[in-house]
């Protein structure tokens, strides 16, 4: 289905430029990531309700495991934070308020992934 | 932002609930509330690096009453949100916008969202040597 009107396609991308593109496409494409690497950590999270550390370190750390985690951690903080993003410049109409909980946002989520990846990375050793 | 005149989002309250418009606030709502599941996640894998007591507690509180109820939450948010992103993703594609379509893929969403939900928690129960 096109869903452009002809003046829409002649103005092109409009105020939003190129960068509004870029957005966009981060969007699907964390989002894309994050369906098969979800139900993946589903299907295996599940097999580790009441496991002992021993048994979740077996998982944790064996094959390729320790990959998907860390990709799993990257699509779903950068995910978050740009669903967040969305939801703040939806709903909050105070430009100070918007801006600090941005900034507050994205750096939580930076610092969560790198946390949890520092994790990861433990859990191999 | 910087004129107080701008249209604001709907005001959902003004609105007859819908299909279509009650799983699109849901899919912003559990959107929300699967950060805290990410954040979970994070507590979970963390908890593991600082040795068997502090994952057994994780475990131990992940399992109580209280947090199988916000894991069901948590589970169920993520397959509804897991289900409608496709049906997003489809939408940004160019499918899926006639009417009939739009209530019927809703429908879908809402029923696998909710079995799914249900077998993933017999599959943990199952795990876990209780059935």
């Amino acid at each position: 289905m096109e869903l452009r009107s002809p003046l829409g396609r002649a103005r092109g991308p409009g105020s939003a430029k190129e960068g509004g593109i870029g957005q966009w496409k981060a969007e699907r494409l964390a989002a894309i990531a994050l369906v098969p690497l979800t139900l993946w950590f589903m299907a295996s999270a599940v097999f580790m309700v009441g496991a002992d550390l021993v048994t979740f370190k077996e998982w944790a750390g064996a094959h390729g495991n320790p990959v998907l985690l860390i990709l799993l951690t990257i699509a779903l903080y950068h995910h978050a934070q740009m669903g967040l993003q969305v939801v703040i410049e939806d709903y909050v109409h105070h430009e100070g308020v918007v801006i600090i909980s941005l900034v507050l946002v994205k750096l939580g989520a930076f610092f969560c992934a790198a946390y949890t990846i520092f994790s990861i990375v433990r859990l191999t050793f | 932002m910087a004129s107080g005149n701008r249209p604001l989002s709907p005001h959902l309250q003004v609105y007859r609930p819908q299909i279509t418009s009650m799983l699109s606030i849901l899919h912003r709502m559990t959107g929300v509330g699967l950060v805290g599941g990410a954040l979970i996640f994070t507590y979970w894998i963390s908890s593991a690096t600082y040795g068997p007591e502090a994952f057994d507690r994780a475990q131990s509180i992940l399992g109580s009453w209280f947090g199988r109820l916000v894991l069901l939450a948590v589970i169920f948010a993520f397959y509804f949100h897991l289900a409608n992103g496709i049906r997003h993703l489809a939408w940004d594609a160019g499918w899926g916008y006639e009417m009939p379509t739009l209530r019927a893929s809703g429908v879908v969403v809402l029923v696998f969202s909710t079995s799914v939900t249900i077998l993933t928690f017999l599959a943990g129960y199952w795990a876990a040597g209780v059935i």
